[in-house]
């Protein structure tokens, strides 16, 4: 038995600023320390506060340590955990306090957090089944075994009022409900792990940090449809998720909680792996059982639903990794336990993934209803640098802009549509003054014309429209025509195209459009970039009062565009400055400015 | 594995193992005095039997047993600190790891202090 577990995040954000390192390190030192008998090292998946990595946590103090250096483990081993003196000076600098360390579940990061889907994320290891279980796993797939019918489970998520995380909001039970309904000789449990949204990564942290509780939930799908196998379509470019996803799979079948005759009731499930290749579009349902069945992933059109007709032409049902790892915890607790929290029609929580300007970037649980205020402010630090809200980014290509008009919504599905916006997988970028609002929209168009499958016309070629408007508006070089001719494609484009992604790949320009077409309107007629982001209409000037000729920004332009002789004042060549901003952020004296 | 019980085994198992990674207020935080003075007089033996202790009686989920540096009392070490929350802090001294045994079992699980050990009843000077 240990006497203390030093945990180590293993998540994707951590790994990549060195968290391996940090964990050998950390191995090799406690066993100098001879500590190796009391004290256990456990790989984690992601704690949230990826901003911080590579985040270390000592139990049982809950002593939170953050950015740590492979230089600092020695130091740790000795002194914290030996001789239990706490090295302040590397703990997240919140906990720290002037009366004492304060509680991780305290600090701003953590207090409003709700944790459902990520509640074992960072606290257990992915890649041991027995500390799964040792958290109540596997239990819920045992209870509806041998306690519930096929019906009484899809009851109790109805009656929970769970909705499918992966963007579209659709009660879960009802989709579950209608696959029964169909009877067929094989029908299948499908996964969605293809998690697209530039910005989004829950789903992947949830497969790096608690996969069993996705193969436990898709087991539990399979007894209430009547479905004996089930895929989980995950990105390629996932390599941490699916090898712990590999080992998940390989621990459950060999301890018969897939296979054949699970907990000897006779009910026979199994899961298997599919790789995507890294198209959006092959996140849309109908395109990803294409993908599936081996085919170039392109959709088609609805209905046939999914459950009526799916994988291989049987009943299936498809749902997103998070909708997945909220399901065990519903059985156990009870469907007035999840619908208690929330909103009226939205319950339960939700992952957002905090990205942009922002301080604590990472990933945060949040009961439904919190406001994006909230959000932003308290949990996610404000905004770095002082600078003043713009909007928030929601649902990636799919979604739209909040401005800072709606502040204090509560964020939940109806809210965000109610809005032009939508909760999407969970994306949620900031911007402050310095984003330009027609640049993000572009930025988001070429993201949808580069990913769109190119089987149906609208979203083929009208989202290339839409980006060359969107593209002359940034040089400066559109007219008021162009703009109604962008409103307008938007709305043939959203009422004529197949599938989800020509769906709603206009809103973004929409939801841009709606709350800050003064922006449009400045690029237009005024040939401004309020923001000061589009290179076209921009021009950078020296000031020459404030100029003191120490010709820094000469030696530094990439183009020798700036001109001027020492101890004069310089100045820049328009022809050949190609807008780089290198002379602006050398200059000491703040001489330069863009206008 | 072909049945609940099995997996209930298992959880059983593990179950005080991982619930050491909890963090709540109301926990009962029993802390050792492991600095030089702390260890030389034997405190390594006694902050293991406490942790095995706590997590045998599966205690995990109310009690955290952790370390501290030096308290300031060298001849009484090893030193045992038990913190309840919303009571006085009790100090235990000269510990190993039988009398540690009889904190947890009379202390921890019983709720009654172990007089006979405490800093109080010691004849301090």
């Amino acid at each position: 038995m240990y006497r203390s577990h030093v945990l180590v995040c293993g998540g994707t954000g951590c790994t990549s600023s060195g968290s391996q390192q940090i964990m050998e390190t950390l191995k090799v030192e406690i066993e100098k320390a001879g500590l190796q008998d009391e004290v256990s090292v456990v790989q984690t998946g992601c704690h949230g506060l990826c901003a911080l990595g590579p985040i270390m946590i000592v139990y049982p103090d809950a002593s939170f340590y953050s950015m740590v250096k492979v230089e600092d483990i020695p130091e740790i081993v000795q002194e914290h955990l030996l001789k239990g003196r706490v090295v302040t000076r590397l703990l997240y600098d919140e906990t720290v306090t002037p009366s004492g360390v304060k509680a991780l579940i305290d600090t701003d990061f953590y207090k409003k957090q709700h944790r459902i889907a990520l509640r074992n994320c960072g606290i257990i290891n992915p890649e041991v089944i027995d500390e799964y279980i040792g958290t109540g796993g596997y239990e819920a797939l045992g209870k509806v075994l041998t306690e519930m019918t096929p019906d009484d489970v899809i009851q109790c998520l109805l009656d929970s009022g769970l909705r499918g995380r992966g963007g579209a909001g659709f009660p879960t039970g009802l989709k579950w409900k209608f696959a029964k309904q169909n009877d067929a000789d094989q029908k299948y449990v499908c996964c969605n792990a293809d998690e697209g949204d530039p910005g989004a990564f829950m789903d992947r942290s949830v497969l790096e940090g608690d996969p069993h509780a996705v193969l436990e939930a898709m087991a539990i799908a399979g007894y209430a449809i009547g479905a004996t196998q089930g895929y989980i379509y995950v990105r390629a470019e996932y390599p941490i998720a699916v090898e712990r996803l590999k080992i998940a799979i390989d621990q459950a079948r060999e301890y018969g909680l897939l296979g054949k005759d699970i907990f000897g009731t006779g009910f026979d499930f199994d899961i298997d792996i599919r790789l995507g290749a890294g198209a959006f579009v092959c996140g849309e349902e109908t395109a990803l059982m294409t993908s599936i069945e081996s085919n170039r992933g392109e959709p088609r059109p609805r209905p046939p639903f999914p459950a009526v007709k799916g994988l291989f032409g049987k009943p299936t049902i498809l749902n997103n990794v998070e909708t997945y790892a909220n399901i065990p915890q519903i059985i156990l607790n009870g469907a007035e336990w999840f619908a208690s929290m929330g909103t009226e029609k939205s319950k339960g929580t939700k992952v957002f993934a905090l990205g942009g300007k922002i301080n604590n970037t990472g990933l945060v649980e949040i009961p439904m209803g919190t406001t994006l205020r909230e959000v932003i402010e308290e949990i996610g630090g404000g905004i770095p640098d002082g600078k003043k809200f713009k909007a928030a980014q929601t649902g990636g290509p799919s979604g739209g802009c909040i401005p800072a008009e709606h502040f204090d919504i509560p964020i939940d599905y109806d809210n965000l549509l109610s809005i032009g916006s939508m909760m999407g997988s969970g994306g949620l970028i900031v911007m402050d003054e310095t984003d330009c609002m027609v640049d993000i929209a572009k930025f988001f168009l070429e993201f949808t014309v580069e990913e769109s499958c190119g089987k149906c016309t609208p979203c083929r070629i009208g989202t290339r429209r839409m980006l060359e408007i969107l593209t002359k508006i940034t040089k400066g070089q559109a007219t008021m025509e162009d703009l109604d001719k962008l409103e307008e494609l938007c709305y043939y484009i959203k009422d004529n195209s197949l599938c989800g992604l020509g769906q709603t790949a206009p809103n973004p320009v929409l939801s841009t459009l709606r709350f800050f077409r003064d922006e449009y309107e400045a690029h237009i007629k005024e040939k401004r970039c309020p923001a000061g982001v589009c290179k076209a209409l921009l021009s950078y000037h020296i000031d020459p009062d404030k100029c003191k000729g120490c010709t820094l920004c000469a030696r530094n332009c990439p183009n020798n565009a700036i001109i001027g002789s020492v101890k004069n004042p310089h100045i820049i060549d328009a022809d050949k400055c190609i807008k780089c901003g290198a002379c602006m952020e050398k200059c000491k004296f703040g001489a330069i400015y863009k206008q | 594995m072909k049945s609940l019980e099995e997996l209930r085994a298992i959880r059983e198992r593990v179950q005080n193992q991982v619930s050491m990674r909890a963090e709540d207020h109301a926990h009962t935080r029993v802390v050792v005095g492991m600095a030089t003075c702390g260890i030389a007089s034997g405190a390594r033996p006694v902050l293991t039997a406490l942790s095995n202790l706590v997590q045998e009686k599966k205690l995990t989920n109310r009690v955290a047993v952790t370390q501290t540096g030096c308290i300031g009392l060298c001849q009484y070490e090893p030193i045992v600190e038990v913190m309840e929350p919303g009571k006085p802090k009790i100090t235990y001294i000269k510990m190993n790891p039988e009398k540690a045994a009889e904190v947890v079992e009379r202390h921890l699980i019983g709720g009654h202090i172990v007089e006979e050990y405490t800093l109080n009843s010691a004849d301090i000077k």
